[in-house]
């Protein structure tokens, strides 16, 4: 029942905002299912390709995909992110973290005022 | 879609792989702005994002598979459960005004931001000699 109520709530999420829903679905596997960080974050993502398939169904029929921009991104993503996920078990960098979170905060500020 | 635009793309994708990958966050909190900044509307932004999330989130899946870490039946069943709460959030996203949405976006992103730090400073604490 309460993986259901998870997958529910990571399901909403992931449709209204257009993401997987791992920020969601993660801490909630932690602390509502009792799953360990590293199952938790592998089991959502398998989750997600599910959960991103129905968005795609969900805004697809609602006319709301460009599948040109999708490959456009989505391949080379998948190639970089790989090469991220590499790179990540080598460097342990908190202040490159930092970076990114300052990145992020930019983009939504941007987001506010443009 | 010009040649720029297309170099543009990739380039955007690459980025956003690698710092999904590098940071261990998803790749449409990066998609949705990269699409916003090459002239989508937001809610075309967010469906094209779901679909440009499936190839690295399959790669994704593929590469935690060898660690053993992957619970499938767990899985199915958060998968299964999400496609109700899917129509719901794809509904109340199409009812509100674009620029709400958008709004809303920007305070997940600040929230992504939040949660990140957060991480890292209990890392750090756990693991106080890492640089």
């Amino acid at each position: 029942m309460r993986l259901v109520a998870i997958g529910l709530a990571a399901g909403v999420f992931s449709a209204f905002f257009g993401v997987g829903g791992g920020i969601v679905a993660v801490p909630l596997l932690i602390l509502v299912a009792g799953l360990a960080e590293r199952p938790a974050t592998a089991t959502s993502l398998l989750a997600i390709a599910i959960t991103a398939s129905a968005g795609v169904v969900a805004y697809g029929l609602r006319g709301q995909i460009d599948v040109g921009y999708a490959a456009l991104l989505g391949l080379p993503a998948a190639a970089g992110a790989l090469a991220g996920s590499a790179w990540q078990q080598r460097i342990h960098a908190s202040t490159l973290t930092y970076g990114f979170a300052v990145l992020l905060t930019g983009l939504g500020v941007w987001l506010l005022v443009g | 879609m010009s040649a720029s635009t297309i170099v543009l793309a990739i380039l955007l994708g690459v980025a956003a792989g690698v710092l999904s990958g590098l940071f261990g966050v998803g790749g449409g909190i990066l998609f949705v702005p990269a699409l916003l900044a090459l002239g989508l509307g937001q809610l075309e932004a967010q469906g094209t994002s779901l679909l440009a999330i499936l190839p690295t989130v399959l790669a994704g899946t593929w590469n935690q598979r060898r660690y053993g870490n992957l619970r499938p039946r767990t899985a199915l069943v958060l998968g299964l459960a999400s496609i109700a709460g899917v129509e719901v959030g794809a509904r109340l996203a199409t009812e509100l005004p674009e620029s709400t949405l958008r709004r809303l976006f920007a305070v997940l992103l600040f929230g992504a931001a939040a949660q990140l730090v957060l991480r890292t400073r209990r890392r750090t604490s756990r693991y106080p000699d890492s640089p």
